[in-house]
């Protein structure tokens, strides 16, 4: 079941090395974006996660806030 | 959005999913450094001074003076033990009676700014609602520094 983590979380978790996704669009993410995340938008996950993410590493997603 | 990208990566067979549900808002108002095109752009957070004066409730209002006249500033933040931003001092409450304490003293809850918001944006800011300065905090308001107008019109180009 995915989990809901906190700035500290985050940090804890990339230091234990988790991938960091972005998954906003790709204009949001070019002007600012976590150090070291990448960008899967939302409704390109299907296609993309498969071949852009490992599956042995812990994931965080997240987006602008909670809305 | 992010719960629902977690869920949908956990379906895809993904083990271990997280979400950070603040998310970048929530990094960026921490004053947590970024990347992209805007990390390159002057902030809040760049341009507030950090060494302005800082006082506590309990104080009285002459000492504190004293002190800030001392430092060379006109103005002081008055925090809490967690530096959470309570107050402010400007010129006109400084010069008030010296044994008020500053509690008494301070203009409670002023507007305060995240260090993420550009300078440009600031500058606007600053002259439509003729600020002389203005704390900038993070997310829990805690102080980080006061933005003063001069450097905010000044380092911001003209449109």
């Amino acid at each position: 079941m995915p989990t809901q983590i906190d700035r500290e979380g985050v940090r804890r978790l990339l230091d234990a090395g988790a991938q960091l996704v972005e998954v906003l669009p790709s204009s949001e993410y070019a002007e600012d974006h976590l150090p070291g995340a990448v960008n899967i938008p939302l409704r390109e996950i299907d296609r993309r996660a498969g071949a852009e993410l490992h599956r042995d590493r812990p994931i965080i997603v997240y987006c602008w806030d909670a809305a | 959005m992010s719960p629902r990208a977690a869920w949908r990566l956990e379906s895809l067979g993904f083990a271990e999913v997280h979400y950070y549900v603040a998310g970048k808002l929530d990094w960026m108002a921490a004053g947590l450094p970024t990347e992209g095109t805007n990390a390159r752009l002057s902030r809040a957070g760049d341009v507030a001074r950090r060494d302005v004066p800082i006082c506590g409730l309990k104080e009285r209002l002459g000492a504190v003076k004293d002190r800030v006249d001392g430092e060379g500033w006109d103005a002081a933040v008055v925090v809490n033990d967690e530096r959470v931003v309570l107050g402010l001092l400007r010129a006109k409450e400084l010069a008030g009676d010296p044994e008020l304490t500053i509690e008494q003293a301070m203009r409670p809850g002023p507007s305060t700014f995240r260090p993420f918001v550009a300078i440009a944006e600031m500058a606007r800011f600053f002259v439509d609602h003729d600020l002389a300065s203005s704390p900038v905090t993070t997310s829990d308001g805690r102080l980080v520094g006061l933005l003063l107008r001069r450097d905010v019109v000044g380092e911001s180009p003209p449109e």
